[in-house]
C-alpha cells in the first residue's frame, strides 16, 4: 500500500518534532503539508527545506487543496482544535489531537485504540497521560483499581507557554484519562515543573490502590509486576526512552488508604531528540504516539478497504 | 516608593499552625484542633488564620499524605470559629486547581495564597486572577528562594503582581536563608514592586534562623510574616507566633496582637496536641544546610526507615537533585538507589 499522506497544523515546538519523529519513524505515513501561522517560523523553514509544503495562512488554505491529507495532527491549541475539528470531518479527514481539547476520545495507542468505534478524531491526552494510563491500565487488568494517582516531573525549559497558562486543564485532563482509559475509578494527576540545571529528564510516578492481598508476595502480585512489564515494553517499542527506574514498590495496606495496599511505578522518559533535546521527554512521548496513532490507524484503513474491496 | 524605616512598623502577622502544621500532624488535624486552635488565635487578634492541607488544596494524596479530614470540613469549622479573623487558603498550581479553590471560597476562606517554586511563578496567573474575580485577598508564595538571587527573584514577584497578587512573599521552604540573604531578596522585591503590592516572609527553623530572619524582613520592608504556634510546621517548624510577637514588641514594631494569648494558645492549646515536636535534628539541619524542601522531612524518614538508609543522606541527595516542592515522589527513588549502593 502507498504511504498515507498527513498535514501538521501548529509549526511550533510539538509540530516540528513530530514532522521529524514521522520523517524518521512512521511506516504508513509521510508528511505532505505544514501549516503554521507565523511565516518566520524555524518549523515551517526547517519543513520547506525538507521539501514539504508549507503554508503560514493556516486551516483554510489546507482546506482548499484540492489533493488532502488522509490525516491531519493538530499540534496547535484546544481552542484552535475546537473550532478546526468539524472542518476536518466535513473534509472526511482523520484528525490526530495533540492538544487538550478533547474533542474525540481519548487514545492511549497500545490500551484502547481496538475499543474505539470512531477513530475520526482522537485525543493524545497529555504527555503525562501517555507515560502513565497504560501502566494503571496495566495494573488494573490484573486488580481492581479504586484510586490511581500520577505525579508528573517535567523540566521549566520543556514546559511551553500553553502548558504554563493551563496548567489546570493538563491535571484534570490527565485525571480524567487515568479513569477512562486507566481503568482506575478515581485518578488524580499532579504536575511539577523543575529548573534545575541540566535539566532534569522527564519522570513519572504512578500510585494505584490496590486490594490489601495484591499488595503481599504471591501470584497477584507477580501477575501486576507481569502486566506493568508488558505496557513498558509496548511503550519502549515507540519510546525507547521509556523505563522503569526501579521495580514495582509494593507497600502493605494501611488504615489510611483505607484499608488498601498500594503499588508505586516509578517511570523516566529520555526523548529521542529528534529535534527537541533528550530531557524534554514529555514532549517526544505525545508526538511518538501520535506518531504511532498514525501508522496503525492506516493498517485498520487499509483492512477496512481491502474488506470492503473483496 | 517604600515606607520609611522608622518606628512606625504596622505589620501584619499570618499564622499557619493549621497548614503548615500539617505536615508535622502527618496532615491528621481535626475538627477540634482547628476550632481551638481558631479560637485562640482569634482571641489574641490574629488577623490571618490559614487553614488547608499541608501541600495545599487537594494536597490529600499518596504522595503527600492523606488528610485524616477533608480540609474543605477544617476549613468550614474554623470560618465558623472565627469572629475577626480572615480564613487564609494555599494552593499549589499543578497540584490544586480553580474548582478547589471554589470550593474553598463558597466554604468562607478569603484569603487566597498561591505557591509556585521561585522561577515558575507564570504557572499562577491563572489563578490570581480568578482568586481577584471572586474578591478574594491574594497573596503569592515564591518557594524555596534561596535557589535564585533577589534580582531573578523580583523578576518573578513582578509577575505574580502583575496578574493580581497583593503581597509576594520570600518563602524560605528550606530554612536555608541567613539573615542578609533574607534582607536583599525582600529589599529586590519592595523596589521592585513599589506600590503595586506588599512584601511578606515566611521563614523554617532549620538553621534556627526564623525569628531573626523575619526580623530583618521587616527590616527591610516586608509587610506580613508568617509563623505557626510553637513552631508546628515542617522541617524543623517555623518562625514560632508567639516569639515573633514577643521580639517584635521588643523591637517595638507594630503587630496588634496579643502576646499572652499567643504564648497562651501554644502553650495551653497546641503543644499537648503535638504528636512530634518540631526539632532542630541531624535530618532537618541538613535540609537548611543542603538547601531542601522541609517538607521532605517527613517521608525521608518513613523512606529511611523502609529501606535502611539514614534520611539526612537521602535529603542530602535530594538537594544535590535540585528537587522542589512537590517532588515528594523522588525520595523513594533516592533511598532505593543509595540502599542498591550500600
Amino acid at each position: 500500500m502507498a504511504k498515507k499522506t498527513a498535514a501538521i497544523v501548529g509549526s511550533g515546538n510539538i509540530g516540528t518534532d513530530l514532522m521529524f519523529k514521522i520523517m524518521r519513524r512512521a511506516k504508513n505515513v509521510e508528511v505532505k503539508y505544514m501549516i503554521g501561522i507565523d511565516p518566520a517560523s524555524d518549523g515551517l523553514a526547517r519543513a520547506k527545506r525538507l521539501g514539504i509544503t508549507v503554508s503560514a495562512e493556516g486551516v483554510d488554505w489546507l482546506l482548499a487543496r484540492e489533493d488532502k491529507p488522509d490525516f491531519v495532527f493538530e499540534c496547535t491549541s484546544a481552542k484552535a482544535h475546537a473550532a478546526n475539528a468539524p472542518k476536518y470531518k466535513a473534509a472526511g479527514i482523520h484528525a490526530i489531537d495533540l492538544t487538550p481539547a478533547a474533542v474525540g476520545p481519548y487514545l492511549a495507542p497500545v490500551v484502547n485504540l481496538d475499543d474505539l468505534t470512531d477513530t475520526m478524531n482522537v485525543n493524545m491526552i497529555t504527555c503525562a497521560g501517555q507515560a502513565t494510563t497504560p501502566i494503571v491500565a496495566a495494573v488494573s487488568s490484573v486488580v481492581p483499581v479504586d484510586y490511581a494517582e500520577i505525579v508528573a516531573s517535567i523540566a521549566s525549559k520543556s514546559a511551553g507557554p500553553g502548558t504554563r497558562a493551563n496548567v489546570d486543564e493538563f491535571t484534570e485532563t490527565t485525571a480524567k484519562a487515568l479513569e477512562v482509559v486507566g481503568g482506575a475509578k478515581r485518578g488524580k494527576a499532579i504536575i511539577i515543573i523543575n529548573p534545575v540545571e541540566p535539566p532534569m529528564i522527564m519522570r513519572n510516578t504512578i500510585y494505584c490502590a490496590i486490594p490489601a492481598e495484591a499488595a503481599e508476595p504471591g501470584a497477584t502480585q507477580d501477575a501486576i509486576r507481569a502486566a506493568i512489564d508488558e505496557a513498558a515494553a509496548k511503550i519502549q517499542d515507540y519510546v525507547p526512552g521509556y523505563s522503569l527506574r526501579l521495580e514495582p514498590q509494593f507497600d502493605s495496606a494501611r488504615e489510611d488508604w483505607g484499608g488498601q495496599g498500594r503499588v508505586g511505578i516509578w517511570v523516566q522518559v529520555k526523548g529521542a531528540a529528534d529535534y527537541l533535546p533528550e530531557y524534554a521527554g514529555n514532549l517526544d512521548i505525545i508526538t511518538a504516539a501520535a506518531t504511532r496513532t498514525a501508522d496503525l490507524l492506516s493498517e485498520k484503513i487499509d483492512a477496512t478497504l481491502a474488506a470492503a474491496g473483496a | 516608593m517604600t515606607a520609611p524605616l522608622d518606628t512606625t512598623f504596622d505589620i501584619r502577622l499570618t499564622d499557619t499552625t493549621l497548614r503548615d502544621g500539617s505536615h508535622a500532624m502527618s496532615h491528621k488535624f481535626t475538627e477540634e484542633h482547628v476550632r481551638s486552635v481558631v479560637r485562640a488565635l482569634d482571641d489574641s487578634r490574629v488577623e490571618v488564620i490559614e487553614v488547608t492541607h499541608g501541600d495545599g488544596l487537594g494536597g490529600s494524596s499518596f504522595n503527600y499524605g492523606f488528610s485524616l479530614t477533608p480540609e474543605l470540613d477544617l476549613i468550614k469549622a474554623a470560618v465558623d470559629e472565627a469572629k475577626q479573623a480572615k480564613i487564609a487558603v494555599l494552593m499549589l498550581p499543578g497540584l490544586g486547581t480553580i474548582h478547589d479553590l471554589n470550593q474553598a471560597y463558597d466554604a468562607g476562606a478569603s484569603v487566597a495564597r498561591i505557591a509556585t517554586h521561585c522561577t515558575e511563578a507564570d504557572v499562577s496567573i491563572q489563578h490570581f486572577q480568578h482568586a481577584r474575580k471572586l474578591g478574594m485577598e491574594t497573596v503569592g508564595f515564591l518557594m524555596l528562594s534561596h535557589r535564585v538571587s533577589p534580582e531573578e527573584l523580583a523578576k518573578q514577584a513582578r509577575i505574580m503582581a502583575d496578574a493580581g497578587c497583593q503581597c509576594v512573599y520570600v518563602v524560605d521552604s528550606a530554612g536555608a536563608l541567613i539573615l542578609d540573604d533574607v534582607s536583599d531578596r525582600v529589599s529586590a522585591l519592595v523596589a521592585e514592586l513599589g506600590q503595586d503590592a506588599q512584601v511578606g516572609f515566611h521563614g523554617h527553623q532549620n538553621m534556627s534562623f526564623g525569628v531573626a530572619n523575619s526580623v530583618f524582613a521587616v527590616r527591610a520592608g516586608a509587610k506580613q510574616i508568617d509563623g505557626t504556634l510553637m513552631a508546628l510546621g515542617a522541617g524543623a517548624g517555623n518562625s514560632p507566633t508567639e516569639v515573633l510577637a514577643a521580639a517584635f514588641d521588643r523591637l517595638e514594631i507594630k503587630t496588634g496582637v496579643d502576646i499572652q494569648g499567643l504564648m497562651g494558645a501554644a502553650e495551653d492549646i497546641v503543644k499537648p496536641f503535638i504528636t512530634r515536636m518540631p526539632i532542630m535534628d541531624r535530618a532537618s539541619i541538613m535540609q537548611g544546610y543542603a538547601g531542601v524542601y522541609s517538607s521532605f522531612l517527613i517521608h525521608a524518614e518513613r523512606a529511611a526507615e523502609r529501606y535502611g538508609v539514614p534520611a539526612y543522606r537521602i535529603l542530602e541527595e535530594v538537594g544535590k537533585a535540585g528537587y522542589v516542592g512537590g517532588q515528594e515522589d523522588m525520595i523513594v527513588d533516592v533511598a532505593v538507589q543509595l540502599a542498591a549502593a550500600k
